[in-house]
């Protein structure tokens, strides 16, 4: 039963653009404005991982669900869209 | 000279296959564009499809689309953590034609319900994201994809680029949505014999069962968890408003296990393989989230419009919905030649005047009602638990007693008055 969120995202299918999607506007806002750092928490792909002093971004294993630019609390990810065709690639539900 | 259209539809999900469908099947001459390898590829539903408004798209579809089971029984249950109420309704009525609703696997269907749109005349094109409506004298007049030499033209765009329509926020038809507006939704699709699917949810042959599950699913954040039947396969998944994810400090993948390790759910689950892991928001800001719906040269539809009624977990219907009633509104402007915002407003009209409308301003301070009042959740659904365990256990307590210390037992933590203001305010925003 895939318990982890490693053996979850092993399960979906990803075509992943050679460029990033999303954009930590300013890693320095992160780092002094968001004790919390909502984005490591909530985001259903595990994308975001403080490392030190800024943030990760794994956007190769993106859900493309949204939340992060909503739920930012300083409107600190810029969001698009991965090009057409590439990203997460759903087959069942 | 690049190619010129009657209308480009941006995303071919229910509402926007439904919109191509409805104007290729009365002449007009549609683009339909899809950001994914193909229609459903970036879409996920607990999956749930409801007939009546696909029917109105494409009769009988269910002897041709690809669904997993008409659906002949929906439970609801109250969860404790070692305990549930439940309720439910179950007929065979429903395992007939025309059908009620269907569990559908959203990747599957989608491909389908576009390919009727592409059989009208619809000319689909995937792997393709618009970046921006191309406008000129405040008139929407195309779309710039991000293709090489990317840009098309069209009398109108319709908007059904989902719960993150970018498209509708630059138009500035709403600002960006807030975290209560919207839920965040993980779950998993576990395969499963059918015999054994059967077994366990007492279901014969194809029929098929959803539960839909309140309380502690969502440890008392706003939201519900769900089990749907596939043929061979069961979705589970949980969600919650955003702001309830962040409030709770719970990772939604780890709320999803707690769900299927929840001991009255697990028994249903329990050695169904993964088959994939999805997460998506639902807009499900009601009445008041509705953005703009038309402007000159454009409507918005779905999703992107908001048209989500979270109570009822109705959401493709009224995608397909408004697909139709977009569709039947460009009919009417093309025959008028007129494409501005005032030549397209049948459309909103439509949409206020139909179940849509009526159904999203009758719950319009439902979920901010509970949002704000997390009792609901928190404190009454443990309490009919405890209630209802009390009530059955035979212990040599007179029944009358029972009830007094059950009435007691609600009334303790609130008050008299408390409960009364609980009721009178669930039943204001439910009327």
């Amino acid at each position: 039963m895939a318990k982890t969120i490693e053996e979850k995202q092993y399960l979906v299918r990803y075509k992943a653009d050679k460029k990033s999607h999303l954009t930590i506007l300013n890693h320095e806002v992160c780092a002094t404005k968001c004790e919390e750092l909502l984005c490591t928490r909530f985001c259903p792909g595990d994308v975001y991982k403080w490392e030190g002093d800024r943030m990760f971004v794994g956007y190769e294993g993106c859900h493309e669900c949204g939340s992060c630019r909503i739920g930012c609390p300083n409107d600190n990810i810029k969001w698009e869209y991965p090009k057409g065709g590439h990203g997460i690639v759903f087959r069942l539900a | 000279m690049p190619e010129k259209f009657d209308v480009i539809v941006v995303g071919a999900g229910p509402a926007g296959a439904a919109c191509a469908n409805v104007c290729a099947k009365n002449g007009l001459k549609v683009l339909l564009i899809e950001r994914g390898e193909y229609p459903g590829s970036k879409n996920v539903m607990g999956g749930i499809l409801y007939r009546k408004q696909t029917e109105d798209i494409v009769p009988e579809f269910w002897k041709e689309a690809p669904i997993e089971r008409p659906v002949v029984e929906q439970r609801f249950w109250f969860l404790e953590k070692e305990s549930m109420m439940s309720m439910g309704y179950k007929g065979k009525e429903w395992a007939q034609e025309p059908f009620n609703n269907f569990t559908v696997l959203r990747a599957q269907f989608d491909q389908w319900f576009a390919k009727k749109a592409v059989e009208q005349g619809a000319l689909l094109i995937n792997e393709t994201v618009v970046l921006e409506c191309i406008q000129e004298n405040g008139k929407v007049i195309g779309v710039r994809t991000d293709r090489p030499d990317g840009d098309i033209y069209a009398d109108v765009v319709v908007l059904a680029d989902g719960v993150n329509s970018l498209l509708a926020k630059s138009l500035g038809f709403h600002k960006e949505f807030k975290p209560d507006q919207v839920a965040l939704c993980a779950m998993e699709v576990l395969n499963m014999p059918k015999g054994k699917i059967n077994d366990r949810f007492g279901l014969e042959g194809n029929e098929g069962c959803s539960v839909e599950i309140f309380g502690d699913a969502t440890q008392g954040q706003l939201g519900t968890a769900f089990m749907y039947t596939n043929k061979d396969s069961i979705n589970i998944g949980v969600g919650t408003t955003l702001s309830g994810m962040i409030r709770s400090k719970v990772k939604p993948y780890e709320l999803l296990e707690y769900v299927k390790n929840h001991p009255m759910i697990r028994p249903y689950i329990h050695d169904g393989e993964p088959a994939e892991y999805l997460a998506h928001l639902i807009p499900e800001g009601g009445y008041y989230a509705i953005p703009k719906l038309t402007g000159n040269g454009v409507v918005v539809i779905g999703d992107a419009a908001q048209l989500v009624n979270a109570i009822h977990r109705e959401g493709s219907n009224m995608a397909m919905a408004s697909g139709k009633m977009a569709a039947e509104a460009i009919i009417q402007a093309k025959a008028n030649n007129d494409f501005s915002e005032k030549g397209l407003d049948s459309y909103r009209t439509s949409i206020f005047d139909s179940f849509i409308g009526k159904d999203l301003k009758k719950y319009k301070d439902l979920t901010h009602t509970f949002e704000s009042h997390p009792q609901y959740l928190n404190e009454y659904i443990p309490l009919m638990n405890r209630a209802a365990s009390q009530f059955f256990t035979i212990d040599g307590t007179p029944k009358r007693e029972k009830q007094a210390k059950i009435m007691q037992s609600f009334t303790a933590g609130r008050g008299k008055f408390g409960v009364a203001q609980d009721l009178y305010r669930a039943w204001k925003v439910m009327k």
